[in-house]
C-alpha cells in the first residue's frame, strides 16, 4: 500500500492555521507567563494573516486533494478567506484588554471554582488566560476545515475540531462565571447529542452507499435509482446535526443559552464564524453528496426554514437581554439562508455565500459594540440599561443602529443586498411561500430591532445607566471595519457579488 | 460627455446633509444657514433642469445610466417626463421653505437642530432619486431608505406622542415596503426568466408577465404604496405622523414624501401590471372614494388642528388615486398636478397652522378663538391657504380637483358623483376650522397674538404666489404632465370611454379661467 500523497501547496492555509496552534500549545508550556500574551496574539495573528495571504494565492483553484477527502475550491476557499477575515478581527477583540482595567473578557483560570479564594488571587495578581488563543486557532482551523470536507469522516472530525475548542471558550468568562459555565455544559451536551446523531446518519448514508467520498455518494444515487429507506433516515440524521450547528429550529435551543452565557468576544466569533462553517458543509453535502436527492430533502428543509424564519423573529421580540435578542435573531437568519439553499437553484450557492459574509461582519460589529456597554457588574446586557445610549453617545449608539438596520434588511446596508440575493434565488427556485414567509419575517424582526433604535435615541437615559467604555484600538478598529464593510457592500455591492458569484462552483 | 444634471441634483443635497452634519455641535445657526443653502442651490438646479422641459431651451438634461450592480443587472439610471418632473420640481421648491419654517422647530429641544436639517436634505435626495428614478432597484432602496431619516425626525423632533408616531410610521411603511420587496424580487424573477436579467423598468415593462402574476406583483406594489401615499383603510399612520411630527416635518411628509407612493402607481404600476391594473382598477377606485369621504369626515371630527389637516390630506390622496385608476388621459394628467398641488397647500396650511401652535402652545382648536383680530394677517394667509385646500377656482388645486372628477366621470360616474361631494365637505371642514380659530370673540389667551413675521410671510409667500401662477397659467405643466401620461393610459390600453357631452380639452379648461 501507497502512502498517501497529499498537495501541500494547495492544503497550506489549513496546515498554516493548525500548525500555528500546535505551537501555541507548546508556547503555554514554555514560555514565560508574562510573556505568554504578547506571544500568542502575535502568533495567532500572524498564523491568520499567513493564510488569509495563502487563500489569496490560491484564488481560483479546484482541486480534491488529501485523497479525496479535501476540496479545495470556490466556495471552500471564499468561507475559508472570509472565517479568517472575521477570525482575526475576533482575535483583535479577544486581545482587548482596557475594558476590564488590565485584564480581558476571561477568567483567570477556567479551572478555578467561581467565587473561591483562588480566583480572588489570580485576579489581583492580574493573570491573564492565554489558552484562548490556540483553543481559537483550533476552532478556526476546523472551521475552515468543515466547509472544505469533501467526505463524511473528514466533515465529522472538522466538526468536532471546530467544536471542542468552542465548548471551551463558553465557558471562560471572567464575569458571570456560573451562567459562562451553565452556557459551555449545555453547548457541550446538546453538541454532543447532535455530533452522534450526525455520526449515527453517516453510518447510515455509508450504509447505503458503501463510500464516504462525496462524489462516490451522488454517484451512487444515480445508480441506485430506488429509493432506500436507510438513504433518507441518513440524509436526516446528518442534516439534524448540521442544523444544530446552524442554530436552525427545532434545533436552536441551546442558541440564546449560549450566546448569552459566553463572553461576548467569544459569542461574537462563535456566531459569525460557526455559521459560515456550518451552512458551508451543508450547502456543500447537500448539493454535492445528496443533490440528486434533492425531491426528497427539499420538504423537509422548507418546513425547517419557514419554523426557523418565524420562530427566531417571533420569539426575539420578548427578549429583555442585547445578548438574548441577537441569539433570536442569528436564529431568524439562518432561516432566510435556509431559503436560498432550500431552493438549490444555481444562483444559490453565490447568494448563500454573500449573506453569510455580509451577516459575519454586521454580527461581530454588534456583538463587539455590546462588549463596550458596561456598569459596575461588567457588561449591561438587559435592554432597559441600554435606554438614552444615543444620547450620551451618539456616535456608538449611531454604529449600533447601523447593524441593526443591517440585521432588518434596511436598504443601504449589506443585509438589504443579502436578503435580495437569498430571496431571489429562492423565488427562481419556486419557493415562492418561502419569500412570503421571509418577507413577513422580516416585518416581524425589523419590530424588534427597531425597538433598539427607540430605546437608543428616543428614551431618556436611566439615571443609573451604564458607561460606555472607551476601547482600545483593537475593539475601535474591528467596530469601525464591521461599520464600513457593512454600509460600503450595501451602497456597492458589486465586488463581493461577484467574486460570490465566481466561487460558487463545487468541485466534484 | 454632458454635464450629469440629474446625478447633481441628487448629489446637491446629498452634500449639503454631509455638510450640515459636519457643522461643529453649538453653531446651530451655521448648520442652518449650510442647510437652506444647499437646498437653494438644490432649487436652482431643478429650475434650469425644468426650464428644458417646460419651456422647450435646450439645457442638455438627458438620461443618465451607469453601471452600478451587474451582477443584478442594476444601474444608476436617471431620466425625467412630465410625471417626475412635476415632483422633482414640487419637491426642490418645498425644501427650502420647509427648512425656513421650521427654523425655529428644533430650537427648544435639548439636541442639536443641525441633525434635523441634515436629515430634511437626505430625505430631500433619496426622495428626489425616488422620482427621478429609472431602475426598480434603485428606486425600492431610495423609498426604503428614506423611511430612517423620516423616522428619526419624527421620532426626535415631534410632540409628546412622537416615538409612538414614529414607530407606527416605520412599522406600516416596513411591512408594505417588504411586501413590495418579494413582489420586486418577483418582477426581476421574470426578467431572468426570459433571459435577461435586468431591473431598467422599460426593459421591465417591456417583458410579457402572464396575468396571473401580474395581479401577485401588482398587490405587492400597490399595497406598499397604498400605505405611503395613504388610501383607507391603510391610513392610520398618518394622522398620528401628522400630528406628532413638528408641522414643517409634518407638511414635507405628507405635502412631498409621501407623494412618492402615488407616483409609484402611476409610473411604475400602470406600466409595469397593465392586465392587473385594468383588473383591480374598480377596486382601487372604490377605496379611493371611501378614502375621499371617509378623510372629509374625520377631518370634520378632529379638534386637534394638525391631526385635522392629516386626515384633509387622506381625502386629497384618495382624489389622486381615484384620478390615476380612472384610467382615462384627463383624470390621470389632473390626478398628477394635483399631487402638486396637494404638495403646495398642504405644505402652506401646515406650516401656517405651526406659526399659530408656536404662538399659542397648543395645537387644539377650542384654544384659539377670534385670532383675526389681533393677527389679521395671519388670519389672511390661513383663509388662503384653506381656501386652496378646498379647491377654489381660480386656485391651483381647483383644476386637477376638476380634471380628476371629470376625467372619472367618463368611465366610473357614481364614483365621480360621490367623489364631488368630497368637495363639498372639504369646504366645511376648512371654513369651520377658519371660523373657530379665527373669528368670533378675541379669546384672552389669544389676545396678544403676534402677526406674521417676515421670515413666516417668506416662506408663505412663494407658495401663494405658485398656487396662483399654476392656477393661472397652468399650461406648460399641463402639457408635460400629458405628454408623459398619454403612453401610460395607452400602455394599459383601456377601451378609451366617449365622452356623454362634449367635454373640453383639459388645457384650455386651465387657461380660460
Amino acid at each position: 500500500m501507497n502512502a498517501p500523497t497529499l498537495e501541500y501547496v494547495e492544503l497550506a492555509p489549513l496546515i498554516t492555521v493548525f500548525g500555528a496552534a500546535v505551537v501555541g500549545v507548546l508556547i503555554e508550556a514554555f514560555v514565560p507567563r508574562r510573556l505568554r500574551h504578547l506571544v500568542q496574539v502575535a502568533l495567532t495573528l500572524l498564523a491568520l494573516l499567513a493564510a488569509l495571504v495563502q487563500i489569496i494565492l490560491l484564488a481560483g483553484t479546484e482541486l480534491v486533494g488529501a485523497v479525496g477527502a479535501v476540496a479545495v475550491d470556490g466556495p471552500a476557499l471564499f468561507l475559508q478567506g472570509t472565517i479568517l477575515v472575521l477570525a482575526i478581527i475576533s482575535v483583535g477583540f479577544f486581545a482587548e484588554r482596557r475594558l476590564e482595567g488590565g485584564g480581558d473578557a476571561f477568567a483567570p483560570a477556567a479551572s478555578s471554582l467561581p467565587g473561591s479564594e483562588e480566583e480572588r488571587v489570580l485576579v489581583r495578581q492580574g493573570m491573564l488566560q492565554t489558552e484562548v488563543y490556540p483553543l481559537a486557532l483550533f476552532a478556526v482551523g476546523g472551521m475552515m476545515l468543515f466547509p472544505a470536507a469533501n467526505d463524511l469522516l473528514m466533515l465529522f472530525i472538522a466538526l468536532e475540531v471546530m467544536s471542542l475548542p468552542l465548548y471551551l471558550l463558553c465557558g471562560m468568562a471572567r464575569r458571570r462565571r456560573l451562567l459562562s459555565q451553565e452556557a459551555a455544559l449545555k453547548y457541550f451536551l446538546l453538541g454532543a447529542f447532535s455530533s452522534a446523531i450526525f455520526l449515527f446518519g453517516m453510518a447510515f448514508v455509508y450504509g447505503y452507499a458503501g463510500t464516504l467520498r462525496f462524489g462516490e455518494i451522488s454517484e451512487a444515487l444515480t445508480a441506485n435509482l430506488g429509493q432506500d429507506g436507510i438513504l433518507l433516515a441518513g440524509v436526516g440524521l446528518m442534516a439534524v446535526g448540521l442544523l444544530f450547528k446552524v442554530g436552525a429550529v427545532p434545533f436552536h435551543s441551546w442558541t440564546p443559552d449560549v450566546y448569552q452565557g459566553a463572553p461576548t468576544a467569544i459569542t461574537g466569533f462563535m456566531a459569525a464564524c460557526t455559521k459560515l462553517a456550518a451552512f458551508g458543509a451543508m450547502v456543500r453535502l447537500f448539493y454535492v453528496a445528496f443533490g440528486g436527492l434533492r425531491t426528497d430533502w427539499q420538504p423537509m428543509l422548507w418546513a425547517v426554514a419557514i419554523a426557523t424564519m418565524l420562530v427566531g423573529a417571533v420569539v426575539a421580540l420578548t427578549q429583555t437581554d442585547i445578548k438574548r435578542m441577537l441569539a433570536y435573531s442569528s436564529i431568524a437568519h439562518a432561516g432566510f439562508v435556509l431559503t436560498a439553499l432550500v431552493a438549490a437553484d444555481s444562483s444559490a450557492t453565490a447568494a448563500i455565500l454573500f449573506y453569510l459574509a455580509t451577516y459575519g461582519i454586521a454580527t461581530l460589529g454588534a456583538f463587539a459594540v455590546v462588549t463596550l456597554v458596561r456598569d459596575s457588574g461588567g457588561e449591561a446586557t438587559h435592554l432597559a440599561k441600554w435606554a438614552g445610549l444615543g444620547k450620551r453617545s451618539p456616535l456608538l449608539a449611531a454604529t449600533f443602529a447601523l447593524f441593526l438596520l443591517a440585521f432588518a434588511g434596511i436598504p443601504l446596508t449589506s443585509g438589504f443586498v443579502g436578503k435580495l440575493s437569498v430571496f431571489t434565488a429562492a423565488l427562481d427556485g419556486g419557493a415562492a411561500p418561502l419569500v412570503i414567509v421571509g418577507v413577513i419575517a422580516s416585518a416581524v424582526a425589523a419590530f424588534f430591532y427597531v425597538r433598539v433604535i427607540v430605546l437608543m435615541f428616543f428614551s431618556d437615559p436611566a439615571p443609573e445607566g451604564p458607561t460606555v467604555a472607551v476601547p482600545s484600538l483593537w475593539t475601535a478598529v474591528g467596530i469601525t471595519l464591521g461599520a464600513a464593510a457593512t454600509l460600503l457592500l450595501g451602497v456597492v455591492p458589486g465586488p463581493l457579488l461577484d467574486l460570490a458569484q465566481q466561487a460558487s462552483v463545487f468541485v466534484r | 460627455m454632458t454635464f450629469p444634471w440629474l446625478t447633481t441634483l441628487i448629489a446637491l443635497p446629498a452634500l449639503g446633509a454631509l455638510l450640515t452634519a459636519l457643522v461643529p455641535s453649538g453653531r446651530g445657526t451655521l448648520a442652518k444657514q449650510v442647510a437652506i443653502g444647499a437646498a437653494l442651490v438644490t432649487l436652482v438646479v431643478g429650475a434650469l433642469i425644468s426650464l428644458q422641459y417646460l419651456f422647450d431651451i435646450d439645457m442638455g438634461v438627458e438620461a443618465e445610466t451607469y453601471e452600478w450592480i451587474p451582477e443584478f443587472g442594476a444601474s444608476w439610471a436617471l431620466d425625467v417626463d412630465g410625471i417626475s418632473l412635476a415632483l422633482i420640481a414640487l419637491t426642490v421648491l418645498a425644501t427650502p421653505i420647509v427648512a425656513l419654517a421650521m427654523w425655529r422647530e428644533a430650537e427648544d429641544e435639548t439636541r442639536d437642530p443641525k441633525a434635523f436639517f441634515a436629515l430634511l436634505l437626505s430625505v430631500e435626495a433619496l426622495t428626489l432619486t425616488a422620482f427621478a428614478s429609472r431602475d426598480l432597484l434603485l428606486f425600492y432602496i431610495v423609498f426604503e431608505a428614506m423611511l430612517i431619516p423620516l423616522y428619526f425626525m419624527i421620532g426626535m423632533y415631534g410632540g409628546p406622542q412622537r416615538r409612538y408616531a414614529a414607530v407606527k410610521f416605520l412599522l406600516y411603511n416596513l411591512v408594505g415596503g417588504l411586501l413590495m420587496l418579494a413582489a420586486v424580487i418577483g418582477l426581476y424573477v421574470q426578467s431572468v426568466d426570459a433571459g435577461a436579467p435586468s431591473f431598467f423598468v422599460p426593459d421591465l415593462v417591456a417583458l410579457d408577465i402572464d396575468t396571473d402574476t401580474q395581479r401577485w406583483l401588482f398587490l405587492g406594489f400597490m399595497i406598499a404604496f397604498a400605505i405611503k401615499a395613504p388610501l383607507w383603510p391603510f391610513h392610520t399612520w398618518l394622522p398620528d405622523a401628522a400630528a406628532e411630527a413638528t408641522p414643517s416635518n409634518a407638511a414635507f411628509l405628507s405635502g412631498v414624501v409621501d407623494k412618492v407612493g402615488t407616483y409609484g402607481m402611476i409610473a411604475l404600476v400602470l406600466p409595469l401590471f397593465p392586465d392587473a391594473s385594468r383588473e383591480f382598477a374598480p377596486a382601487i377606485v372604490v377605496l379611493a372614494v371611501v378614502s375621499i369621504i371617509y378623510g372629509a369626515l374625520l377631518a370634520i371630527g378632529q379638534t386637534d388642528m394638525k391631526r385635522l389637516i392629516g386626515y384633509t390630506s387622506i381625502s386629497h390622496f384618495g382624489f389622486i388615486v381615484l384620478g390615476i385608476f380612472a384610467l382615462t388621459g384627463e383624470a390621470a394628467s389632473g390626478a398628477t398636478l394635483y399631487m402638486v398641488n396637494h404638495g403646495l397647500s398642504t405644505i402652506a396650511l401646515f406650516v401656517i397652522v405651526g406659526f399659530m401652535i408656536a404662538r399659542r402652545g397648543s395645537r387644539q382648536v377650542g384654544d384659539f378663538g377670534g385670532v383675526q383680530k389681533p393677527a389679521p394677517k395671519l388670519a389672511g394667509v390661513f383663509l388662503f391657504a384653506g381656501l386652496s385646500g378646498l379647491a377654489l377656482p381660480p386656485l391651483s388645486t381647483f383644476l386637477s380637483e376638476f380634471l380628476v372628477i371629470s376625467g372619472t366621470f367618463l368611465r366610473y360616474r357614481p364614483a365621480a358623483i360621490v367623489a364631488t361631494l368630497g368637495i363639498v365637505l372639504a369646504a366645511l371642514y376648512i371654513l369651520w376650522l377658519y371660523q373657530r380659530t379665527m373669528t368670533g370673540p378675541v379669546r384672552p389667551d389669544v389676545e396678544g397674538m403676534a402677526d406674521l413675521r417676515t421670515r413666516e410671510a417668506v416662506v408663505v409667500a412663494p407658495l401663494f404666489a405658485l398656487i396662483l401662477l399654476v392656477g393661472f397659467f397652468p399650461k406648460p405643466l399641463v402639457d408635460v404632465i400629458d405628454e408623459a401620461v398619454e403612453p401610460t393610459i395607452v400602455e394599459v390600453d383601456v377601451e378609451r370611454p366617449e365622452p356623454l357631452a362634449p367635454v373640453a380639452e383639459p388645457v384650455e379648461e386651465g387657461t380660460g379661467r
